[in-house]
Parts: C-alpha cells; structure tokens; sequence
C-alpha cells in the first residue's frame, strides 16, 4: 500500500520519542552549561607545563631543550633558553626556559610536544572554556599561564600521572644510586690518597667528573624508546 | 565568430559562470550556488545554467578551502603531518591516519605489530560506520526531513565518537596511528565498551532501515535519479559506495588486502541502477558488513606490543625513494604519494582524495534534472570541503 514506509518510519519515531520518557539510553543530550558530561581521562585541549613542588619557577620541569619548538607542526611554541642553570628534580643543574610561550590560537591539540619530550615536563590540559575577547594577548600564554602542579596533572589523568611518576622516582634512585657509588668510590680514593696533602681536592674533582657521565646517560634513559607515550 | 561566442568570450574570465545565448526562445538563468549554500557542506560553489527548472550546465568551482596542505607537509617532518592528515576528511580521521601511515610504512618498509593492525582495523570500521550514517542522514536532511533521520545517526555516531575519545583524546583530531604501529594501547575496560557499543550497531541500523528505507517519499525522489553509469564511473576514476553504487566490484579491502583484512569474512555490497537509491542502499549494507568485521576482529585480538620495536619517531630519514599508499576510506579510494629525497621532509607529498575525484562527475550526473535534484545528486556523492580542497 502506498504510504506504507512513511508509517512504518512515523512507528519508529514515536518509540523514539516516548521511550525517551522512560528510557535514559534514548536521551543522549544534555543541558550543557548547567550539565556536563564528565570529559573522557585522556583528553586533551591544550598544553601545559608541569613542575613539581610548590613554586610554580622553581619546581618546572622543562629544561628548555626546545625539541618541542622543533617539532611542533603549526610552530608555535617559542623559547628562549636562560643563561644560568637551576637544580631539576634530581638536583642536578639544568637550563631553564627564561620564555615559554604557546600561542594556543594557533596549536592544533596534536600532543606531539607531549609525545617527544624526553623530561615529562609538558602535558595536556583538559580545560577547554577558554574563550576571550583579546584575540591576541589573551590567547599567547607565557611559562606562568602555562605551569600547572603535579597535583592538578595527577587530577585530571590520574593513570597517566601515576606511569609518570613511578618512572621518574625510579630515574632518581637511579641517579642516586649512582652518585652514592660514586662518593663511595670517591671516599675510598681519599682514604687511599690521604698522605698526599693535595688529595682532597683531587678528590673532589674527580668525583664531579664521575656525576657528568651520568647526567649525559640520564637524558638518555628519559627518551621514550618508541616515541609512543 | 558569432555575436554570441564572442560575448561568451569577452564575459567568461577566471571564476566566472559561463555565459550561455540558448538557441531559440527565452534566457537561461544563471544561478551561483554556494560557496555559502547551506546544502553544500561548506564552501563549495556551483555555477548551474538553468532552463527553467532542467540545469543545461553545471560548474562545480573548487577551492574556497584551500590550506596548502600538500605544500605545509613537503616542509614539515614525516610526523607532523599526521595531525595535518586529521583534517583531510574530518569525518573520518583515523582513516586518515591510517592511509598516511601505510605509505610511510611502505616508503620505509616498516612492519606493523599484530595487536596494531587489528586495533586499525576495529577503528577503521567504527569510522566507516559513523560516517556512512551520517553521510545517510546530510542525504536524507538535503531532501528535507530536517534533522530526524539525522539526529538518529548522531546518536550512534555520539556513541562510536566518545570511543575515540575515551582512546586517542580527542573525538574528531585524532592523530592516532603513527609509522609503525599506534600511539597508546587499548585498554581491557576500552575493548568491553566497544563490544557494547558494537553489540548495539545492528539494533541501530534496522531502526535506520525502518524509519527510511522503504518511505515512499525517498523512493520517489531517489530511484532513477542521478544515475551513474559504469563506463563512467571507471573512468573517471570515482571509487568507494559511488563505484559499487553503480555496480563495479572494487574494494580496496578486497583488491590490495592491505593491513589484515584478508583474514576476515566478509561481503563488498553492488548496486545495480547507479542512482541515488542504490547509493544510499550500499552504504546501509556496508555498515552491516563493517559490524560483521568489528565482529570478527573483537573477539580475537590478540596481546602484544603495539609499536614495532624498530618503529622511529623523532629524526626519521627514510631512504630515497618513493611508495603509494592506498585504503579503503569510506568515501573511496584516500592514497598518499610520497617522495624521499633522504631528507627529514618528504620532498613530494601528494594526497588522492575520493571526495575531489568523486565530485568531479557531478555535472554528467546531473544535467537533464531539476535544480531542487542536484542539491541530492550533490549529497549522495558524500563529500568533505576539508578533503576536496585540502
Ligand atoms: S599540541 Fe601540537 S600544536 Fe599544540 S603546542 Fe603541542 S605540538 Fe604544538
Ligand atoms: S621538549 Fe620538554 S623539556 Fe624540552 S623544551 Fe619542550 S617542554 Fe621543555
């Protein structure tokens, strides 16, 4: 009969819709501002940069190697290397970028400078109402717009930061485990040279020499294998 | 010369609807559709000569979306041009993905893990079925049922989308696949879900086949319209549901067997008229076989790494050389060329889109038919500007 399949398909509309009354799986929107889906763990928005601790300038964990400006598809991250070091993480000094700044108006969200950071220091952020009216200074966020604690990374992609954390404490005792062995060593060098009266500070110095190997083979060991986090 | 070649001549310039004097009675009018046309899928315009309400010509003029793509590639390392290829066709970006991956792959000769290719596999067919509904509802939409069909297809989509999100982080960007493998392994709670998900499909198709499939209204405007003859088809090297709409068996699944899908059962859809109902019609069968894949390849995925362990991200300098890529997209056959000249970049970066090729029939589809048709002819091509003008 003709007018068949126009009821066949007004049929499936009316279930659609009073099954919406009782059904939940039938009503998939929602009332945005006032309701929000909760965001999925490994979303991602924009970047941010992470640091330990409490204060924001001293606990950053970039060390201004600028891979990430180098990768960067659109470009547009800038950075500006500081000319005197700071201790990282492991205490050992490191530089530190004097300018981090990311113009997000032009980043794409593709977590690549994620993905090739070898020292864990820039991350995803999850926030995405952004909106502003200063379409130039208000979308370029320098170092202090962009650092965010590790507490607040560990709040929005719990497992994430878990792997993170795990692996860098065990690069620490890695470390320390070294350097231990290494004043050890040290130690042992003085107590056998301690006749001469120069020996301390030949001590000394030959104990730095035996930390800078480490320090090079420690920035190796940060780079993920595969590239893939 | 005549009077009227010779104001065609002095009219027609660059961008400019030719001008046509029809022999006898009366005008043909003109008329610009698009590059804001809300039928159009975004900036796209069509130069339609009208007699009456039968289209004598039709220019489609591409490239209000140009966004240099291939040219920022040849200048941009291997990597980071994945993003880049998200915003092909952004439908379907994990397609994308895929494609571009497998030409690096071949440009390198790179292996792909077993767990990899199947997880390419579950969210290749996951696109294909979101973008297959979806480009049924812009169909039926254009015809003039605004939004319920539509909405319908989006609910599905909702729910194959927040996968990809809850997977790769975002629901459309996702730059997930790199040369080699994947970027981050799925997940025991992930694989549940998708079951769920995909348990559902098929409930949601025939709810689809139901609302629509037999509506007289549909079948009045669709059958016999629009029709793509094979010869032609072939010719002009359309491909995906366009091609098998008109009753060429070719799918790139079947023909290359790229990736693993020799190992699955499953059957390539034809068409018989090459007209819109048989377009729409493929498409509905092609989601009920992408659901018997996604069927098949749940189950049995296996364990295992899932980047190649010789897999390179970063200071990746093929050798020189050059390999095409090809897949099966959902809207046809997405190929990549790529060029090595050693470099860190490729030296020539080319992209085969379906929906420009696709497009490029339009006006042998729809000359002889009413404009209010072409807008359909127009949707059953299943297009996007981000990928036609790239
Ligand atoms: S997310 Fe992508 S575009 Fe944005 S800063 Fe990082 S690398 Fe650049
Ligand atoms: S790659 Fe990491 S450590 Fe290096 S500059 Fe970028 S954020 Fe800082």
């Amino acid at each position: 009969m003709l007018g068949d399949g126009i009821l066949k398909g007004m049929a499936e509309t009316a279930r659609n819709f009073f099954g919406s009354y009782v059904s939940k799986e039938r009503l998939t929107t929602v009332e945005y501002p006032e309701q929000r889906i909760p965001t999925a763990e490994n979303a991602r928005v924009f970047p941010f940069l992470v640091y330990d601790g409490t204060d924001w300038e001293a606990g950053m964990r970039c060390v201004a190697c600028q891979i990430c400006e180098k990768e960067c598809p659109p470009k547009c991250i800038y950075i500006d290397k500081s000319t005197d070091k700071k201790p990282d993480y492991v205490g050992k000094p490191q530089f530190y970028p004097a300018r981090f700044d990311i113009d997000i108006s032009v980043c794409m969200s593709c977590q690549i400078c994620v993905e090739v950071c070898p020292f864990e220091a820039i991350k995803m952020d999850t926030q995405f109402e952004l909106a502003t009216d200063d379409r130039f200074g208000g979308l370029l966020y320098d170092r202090k717009e962009l650092s965010r604690s590790n507490e607040y990374y560990h709040a929005i992609h719990p497992t994430e930061a878990a792997e993170v954390d795990a692996r860098l404490a065990e690069e620490k005792a890695k470390v320390e485990a070294k350097a231990k062995a290494a004043a050890e060593a040290a130690a042992a060098k003085a107590a056998a040279a301690a006749t001469q009266p120069a020996a301390p500070a030949k001590a000394d110095s030959s104990g730095l020499a035996a930390t800078a190997p480490e320090a090079a083979s420690l920035t190796d060991a940060t780079k993920p294998a595969g590239g893939g986090s | 010369m005549s009077v009227a070649e010779d104001k065609a001549e002095r009219v027609e310039g660059w961008n400019r609807p030719p001008v046509i004097e029809p022999e006898g009675e009366g005008e043909l009018l003109e008329v610009a559709m698009g590059p804001h046309h809300p039928s159009t899928h975004g900036v796209f315009r069509m130069d339609v000569a009208l007699d009456g309400e039968r289209v004598v010509r039709l220019k489609p003029v591409f490239g209000y979306l140009h966004r240099n793509h291939e040219k920022i590639a040849e200048g941009a390392s291997y990597l980071a041009s994945m993003p880049y290829t998200d915003r092909l066709d952004y439908f379907c970006s994990l397609t994308n993905n895929w494609a571009y991956a497998l030409a690096v792959e071949k440009l390198v000769g790179q292996a792909v893990p077993e767990r990899a290719e199947y997880i390419r596999v579950i969210l290749a067919e996951l696109t294909r079925v979101q973008n297959h509904a979806s480009s049924i509802g812009f169909l039926i939409q254009e015809m003039g049922a605004s939004g319920t069909p539509l909405m319908y297809a989006f609910k599905e989509r909702e729910k194959i989308l927040d996968l990809f999100e809850s997977l790769t982080g975002s629901r459309m960007m996702c730059n997930y696949m790199r040369f080699g493998g994947c970027r981050v392994d799925v997940s025991g709670p992930w694989l549940d879900a998708t079951r769920k998900v995909v348990a559902g499909l098929p409930a949601f198709v025939d709810e689809f086949e139901a609302l629509l499939s037999t509506n007289e209204i549909l079948m009045a405007r669709c059958q016999g319209m629009g029709i793509l003859p094979p010869e032609l088809a072939v010719n002009a090297g359309v491909s995906g549901p366009m091609l098998r709409a008109a009753g060429v068996n070719y799918d790139i699944r079947k023909v290359d067997r790229y990736g693993i899908y020799d190992r699955f059962q499953f059957r390539v859809p034809l068409g018989d008229h090459g007209d819109i109902y048989d377009r729409y019609m493929v498409r509905i069968l092609e989601m009920r076989e992408s659901i018997k894949i996604l069927e098949q390849a749940l189950p049995t995925i296996p364990t295992g790494p899932i980047m190649d362990a010789k897999a390179k991200i970063r200071g990746f300098r093929p050798k020189p050389g050059e390999a095409y890529g090809r897949i099966e997209a959902p809207k046809g056959e997405l190929g990549f060329y790529l060029i090595s000249d050693g470099g860190p970049n490729p030296y020539r970066y080319r992209v085969r889109p379906p929906s420009l090729i696709n497009l490029t029939i339009l006006e042998d589809m729809c000359l002889g038919h009413n404009v209010a048709d072409v807008v359909l002819i127009f949707g059953s091509v299943d297009i996007v500007l981000g990928e036609v003008d790239r």
